[in-house]
């Protein structure tokens, strides 16, 4: 099942995806059960509140040709930084390029949505905390790249520059993650290819990697890196980032402050 | 203005490095070289997640293959419409000597931030100053007169890249000793943070404690 979250005339909903549509299931008014159109609503991330600010673990340099492309050589233990809640935003929503930049990529990444508590799990174990997965593009900035702490938080952790969704497709409905191709294209035109399969550090390898010396908990998210093919986007492009079988994340980018 | 009890934060909770006058000095000398290659322009940021979060009181578990922890004594700014709020934070990291990647691994383990229970408000946040104790030893005294970026200013400069909304929470730095490193404490110590400057934000205290295997 794919799953979202959204704003219908004013109000927030749970929905499911049926035959095209976005079945509204239920919201602070209670059970609904109403069709609407995809272009009816606006689009959240489709991640449920948590008790507890979610801890967002993103990976760099965790596909082998986009390390080279960058010239580093592959990692030896995982690159991670951490994000903020507040980056994130939608489907279909806007995204801010400052006027003064000269170089901002997106990222197309696989999100993995933990969904109970994960404390020093072994690898093979993994996949049973897992709730699903979901398309993040983590867009960088990197005019302002510096070797502090880097990638650093200017960065990383914009507001508006971490698109999610459009759904969190559950784990049960993807049969292997590890071999999703992934696409990028920037007004139509396919910019960025590859496959979950070439992933260095692998999605089990990151839930054991992090659990053991961090507990995480369910809504927590972990991005995993991207591969090679980014290029920069303009005001007015329209950014498309898409994972088989999990979805097609629209962003646009914008040079209007939001 | 009376302090709440019982603080948790309710946002993310941000923390900023060299950010105190002498702990840019004492990395003055390699900032121009590899890997840095620069000083730093921006606020150099990092996020100690929810898992890291202990209340005041909470023993805090180490694992057994790490020795000693480095304490990170701080005020923290709590952000609000109207009026921020300020309370101590205890920053433990592992110590690590590279500040190239993001620090996950080192400061983000399971209880690794020591929260105070009470915060206060002021309009004068340089006033603060912070005594360290190590099983009632005194081991380090700050003086938040003695920032790069006051807190007005690091407020200023975080929010022109990134919004710190309501509840999130900054960390207005970590200082090290006359040696240029931090002060450390190992299982069975106990760590006490207060300010004479303000008895109002209470002390933090949090006793170390191997890890249960």
């Amino acid at each position: 099942m794919k799953h979202a979250i959204v704003n219908f005339e004013g109000e927030r909903y749970n929905a499911i995806e049926q035959n095209g549509q976005l079945l509204l299931v239920d919201g602070a008014l209670g059970q609904i059960n109403r069709l609407v159109d995809f272009e009816a609503v606006q689009w959240l991330p489709p991640l449920a509140p948590t008790p507890r600010p979610r801890t967002i673990l993103a990976l760099g340099l965790n596909y082998a040709d986009h390390a080279k492309e960058l010239e580093f050589k592959a990692p030896e233990e995982p690159l991670v930084f951490i994000k903020g809640e507040a980056s994130l935003i939608g489907h279909r929503a806007l995204t801010y390029r400052p006027p003064d930049v000269k170089y901002m990529h997106y990222e197309c990444e696989l999100g993995v949505v933990i969904g109970k508590t994960a404390k020093k799990v072994k690898r093979d174990d993994a996949y049973d905390f897992v709730q699903g997965y979901t398309v993040a593009n983590d867009y960088a900035i990197r005019d302002y790249l510096e070797n502090w702490y880097r990638p650093n938080l200017r960065v990383k952790n914009r507001d508006t520059c971490t698109p999610l969704g459009p759904w969190l497709v559950d784990a049960a409905d993807i049969a292997n993650p590890m071999h999703l191709s992934l696409q990028t294209t920037v007004n139509g035109k396919v910019t960025q290819s590859g496959n979950t399969r070439d992933m260095i550090f692998d999605v089990p390898f990151l839930i054991e990697y992090f659990s053991s010396f961090m507990t995480l908990q369910p809504g927590d998210l972990i991005l995993t890196g991207t591969p090679d093919g980014v290029v920069d986007c303009q005001p007015g492009d329209v950014i498309v980032t898409e994972i088989e079988d999990v979805g097609s994340l629209i962003n646009t980018i914008t040079n209007t402050k939001i | 203005m009376s302090a709440d009890q019982n603080f948790t934060p309710k946002g993310t909770v941000y923390g900023t490095l060299l950010n105190f006058k002498a702990e840019l000095a004492a990395m003055q000398p390699q900032m121009n070289q590899p890997p840095y290659k620069a000083p730093p322009q921006a606020p150099v940021l990092y996020v100690k997640p929810a898992n890291t979060w202990s209340a005041n009181g909470a023993s805090i578990a180490v694992p057994t293959r790490v020795p000693e922890v480095e304490i990170g004594a701080t005020i923290a700014m709590v952000i609000a419409d109207k009026k921020v709020r300020f309370v101590l934070m205890n920053d433990l990291s592992i110590p690590h000597s590279s500040y190239f990647r993001p620090p996950v691994k080192f400061k983000c383990l399971d209880g690794f931030l020591g929260i105070g229970s009470q915060t206060v408000e002021t309009n004068q946040p340089q006033n603060f100053k912070l005594e360290v104790r190590v099983n009632g030893k005194l081991v380090q005294s700050l003086d938040f007169s003695q920032l790069v970026r006051p807190a007005a200013q690091l407020f200023a400069d975080v929010s022109g890249f990134m919004t710190l909304h309501e509840g999130d929470v900054l960390m207005l730095g970590c200082d090290c000793l006359s040696n240029g490193k931090r002060p450390v404490a190992k299982v069975g110590d106990v760590i006490t943070i207060s300010a004479p400057s303000h008895p109002a934000l209470g002390t933090l205290s949090n006793t170390l404690v191997a890890e249960a295997v």
